[in-house]
């Protein structure tokens, strides 16, 4: 019997919108594209140009500071593009599917030892879906990890459900684990309030389950639950879908892509999953079944996500798309009107009342931007050893060894995702956290 | 509303860089976000959803909350002028003479501050902050009601000056601009600011006074060795009852238990304001006065120890005061920290310094300094946890 965690601060948003557990359609993708924007601290060397020709498994690009780490096409076909931003900074690869699934064809015969399988991973490019703690980037290939961590349920408001994504698929994800438990002890965690649950019986692997709300499914609280990262340490982290994906490959040496993503939201007419491939272009994915007037279309959930306009493509770790309403409306006394359906983690709207109702939230900030004076918030989303606010004045000073002091080793971006909702003074924290997170790799590696 | 938007819409640009009056964006922008909440969006990276709770919000949480206190106070201070003219008063002529005295401290303290709230946020380049909505409420309510308008100006502008511009604005301040304000009166002026003839509007320079008729704070008068029995027996006198509803001159705001209470209430439902900061601060006012009673001698030590929740500041400080989150502890395991030793302060110097009738702003401010050392301390802890958790896992390498 496996431990079970129960975790009390956090916060379930409940949203209207959920995809329903049913495949929608199969959509074929004719255009993907790998954005090295994706990666944080991440700078690509192309390794292509336009006209080549690539199978599923083609290396685009590499990290120029570790040429080991490739980066490669999720699909056969044609690079038909380099898409540049200012100073040619590289934003996207695209390649026009064929359609024919050529796929390269990588050895496992050696990955049976920890060399061997890391070798197998960074040869084929699915190495970047192992992310780190700490900084949450591509993992170091030349570090021994102290763990891999998989969460596989993500509690953001309308996140796809692995349960239902991954039913299928369940051979590929523990031939995944076994491949990854090469490299380091594999740790699972799980929905506990699921009954059933299918990932609760992975073999290979130490299991935990966790309840409570949201960021419960956040792989780094329950690292910082289970297997706690000190500084020099590095745990692993991996999506389950990208699990299954390297369970594919561990089986059969390709690279198969195949991926289901939920799309969700208030905007969207009839909200489903969708089976593609990694990042495929949305466009063909959401076509016709949304309400295109003022719409944010979200890769990602709608705390974490990119901003995407309806020719981007789907994130390397995105796992939905979501589209709710824009917010750029004038609201006359809204701060001062008792506010029965306006959504707030305070208790300042009388919305807390009806704590059952679903919500159709927009992206107005409803406020504007303030000093921080509201204190014992993030504390109650927050549930891992770690005093938020004061990591956060610590990152804002650029106090490097506070930082350290106070777990910047230990955090993600997504960890302070419903600090960032919950915020009185709007104050951007993601990108705060970030910017943390930048100014460590730059000291430390 | 659509026409008001337009005509906000229309003269925009006048207060843009290049416009007409440029010095006035600030100005305008608060005006203009008062009315309407912006149309701002999220950013392109992030959480795209943001919660409906504001600062705006909040600081309207504080001041519904301080409503009650502010009527009764008003309500009190006409009572306890027509109790020394000796006129007879009804309910709301007690009202509407308080609300005459009362009316003009707040008009003089919003305008005061806010002038220098504006001009500091236009030469910030900054939006004004709403924080001084409350504190320029709050300052009123702690003043005696017969102190001088040019006082509670200078008093004002002293504190948002020195208490909060100089540190860099809202958020950043070390101690409660309100309460830095009142301190600035007390030890500036003292003579308006205590003694017996201050309390009750008019008194200082009245003809005619009932006989008997003393003005003196339930407090001043405990100080000066009035025993507690003598202080609430007898018809005349102040009961227990008359305490707690607040039937007793003070400070505008400070004088009902039960207006503050349902204050409290109300900021701890809303969750604007810390319950823990409140409930140890209650418990160290027991425990001192307990500890007092068990071990003090003289007259004033043996009130019973709960009476001392009843009396003074005491509980408008620990609500309103003490709970500003930017000058209180700022980790939970502080905030206990914090408001216990509020409550053993405010009463240690309340009982045992002869010079100070009353304790509760000192030892705010006192802990508003020590506040930032609490939390450093509790850090700490987590600090050593962490660096130990680092230790173990190299040594069992």
């Amino acid at each position: 019997m496996s431990k079970i965690i129960k975790l009390k601060q956090g916060l379930d948003i409940n949203l209207v919108g959920e995809a329903q557990r049913s495949v929608g359609q199969t959509v074929a993708a004719t255009e993907v594209s790998l954005k090295p924007a994706d990666f944080a601290c991440l700078k690509p060397h192309l390794e292509v140009k336009v006209g080549d020709k690539v199978k599923a498994g083609s290396v685009l690009f590499t990290d120029k500071n570790r040429p080991e780490v490739r980066f490669c096409s999720p699909v056969s076909g044609e690079v038909t593009e380099v898409r540049r931003a200012e100073r040619r900074r590289i934003t996207d690869v695209v390649v026009k599917a064929d359609g024919q699934n050529d796929f390269e064809k990588f050895d496992t015969s050696k990955a049976s030892s920890k060399d061997g399988a890391k070798a197998l991973l960074l040869q084929s490019g699915l190495w970047p879906y192992l992310r780190q703690r700490p900084f949450n980037i591509v993992a170091d290939p030349s570090q021994d990890a102290k763990a891999v961590y998989i969460s596989t349920f993500d509690s953001a408001p309308l996140a796809a459900d692995y349960q239902f994504v991954l039913k299928d698929r369940l051979a590929d994800f523990q031939a995944g684990i076994d491949l990854l438990s090469k490299i380091a002890p594999v740790y699972v965690g799980y929905d506990a309030k699921i009954s059933g649950n299918i990932f609760a019986n992975v073999k290979n692997a130490t299991i935990t389950g966790f309840e409570g709300p949201h960021p419960a499914g956040n792989a780094g609280v329950q690292i910082n639950h289970v297997c706690p990262v000190n500084k020099g340490e590095q745990v692993i982290v991996v999506n389950p879908q990208d699990v299954a994906i390297i369970g594919r490959l561990a089986k059969d040496g390709i690279y198969d892509a195949k991926k289901t993503i939920a799309v969700a939201g208030s905007k969207v007419k009839s909200p489903a999953y969708v089976s593609t491939v990694a990042n495929a272009s949305i466009s063909g994915i959401i076509a016709g079944n949304y309400d295109a007037t003022d719409a944010r279309i979200i890769g990602g959930n709608v705390l974490t996500g990119t901003k995407l306009d309806d020719k981007g493509y789907v994130g390397f770790y995105d796992n939905e798309i979501t589209i709710i309403p824009e917010g750029n409306y004038y609201d006359f006394f809204g701060w001062a009107l008792p506010g029965l359906k306006k959504y707030s983690f305070s208790h300042t709207f009388f919305s807390w009342l009806s704590p059952k109702r679903k919500y159709d939230l927009d992206t107005n900030t409803h406020g504007e931007k303030r000093a921080y004076v509201v204190t014992g918030t993030f504390e109650k989303l927050v549930p891992m050893d770690i005093y938020p606010l004061q990591l956060i004045k610590a990152i804002l000073a650029e106090n490097i060894e506070l930082m350290e002091e106070l777990g910047i080793y230990e955090v993600a971006e997504e960890d302070f995702a419903l600090c960032e909702f919950a915020d009185t003074s709007k104050t951007d924290i993601q990108a705060i956290i970030r910017k943390g997170l930048d100014l460590m790799v730059q000291e430390t590696m | 509303m659509e026409s008001l938007r337009k005509y906000l819409d229309k003269i925009k640009p006048n207060f843009e860089e290049g416009g007409k009056h440029p010095k006035l964006k600030s100005t305008f922008e608060a005006f203009e976000s008062f009315l309407f909440v912006p149309n701002e969006t999220t950013g392109a990276k992030g959480a795209h959803i943001r919660d409906a709770v504001d600062l705006k919000r909040t600081i309207t949480m504080v001041i519904i909350a301080l409503l009650p206190a502010l009527f009764f106070g008003m309500w009190n201070v006409g009572y306890w002028h027509h109790a020394m003219t000796g006129e007879e008063a009804g309910f709301f002529s007690n009202l509407f003479y308080g609300l005459g005295q009362v009316l003009p401290i707040i008009a003089v303290s919003y305008i005061s501050g806010l002038f220098l709230e504006f001009m500091f946020a236009q030469i910030r380049k900054e939006q004004v902050n709403e924080g001084f909505l409350a504190t320029g409420l709050l300052i009123p309510m702690i003043v005696p009601v017969d102190c001088p308008l040019w006082m509670v100006a200078v008093a004002t502008m002293f504190a948002v000056l020195i208490g909060k511009e100089v540190f860099g604005g809202t958020g950043m301040n070390i101690v409660n601009p309100a309460l830095l304000a009142r301190a600035f009166l007390f030890f500036a002026y003292p003579g308006k600011m205590s003694g017996d003839k201050v309390w009750v509007a008019g008194y200082g320079d009245a003809d005619k006074v009932v006989d008997g008729f003393s003005g003196a704070t339930p407090l001043g008068e405990l100080a000066h060795g009035t025993a507690f029995d003598a202080l609430t027996a007898g018809n005349e006198q102040l009961s227990v009852l008359d305490m707690f509803l607040g039937y007793m001159p003070g400070s505008i705001g400070e004088t009902s238990t039960l207006c503050i209470l349902i204050g409290a209430i109300f900021l701890i439902c809303t969750g604007v304001a810390s319950w823990k900061i409140m409930f140890s601060g209650v418990l160290g006012v027991l425990a001192m006065g307990a500890l007092l009673n068990v071990f003090g001698t003289e007259a004033y030590t043996q009130i019973p120890f709960w009476s001392h929740l009843l009396l003074g500041g005491f509980a408008f400080g620990i609500v309103f005061m003490a709970t500003d989150p930017v000058t209180a502890a700022q980790t939970e395991t502080g905030k206990w920290i914090y408001g216990f030793l509020i409550g053993v302060v405010a009463i240690l110097v309340r009982v045992v310094n002869p010079a100070f009738p009353e304790g509760v702003m000192l030892a705010i401010l006192l802990m508003n300094v020590c506040a930032p050392l609490i939390d450093h301390i509790v850090v700490r802890q987590n600090v050593n946890r962490r660096l130990n958790r680092a230790k173990a896992a190299v040594a069992s390498k």
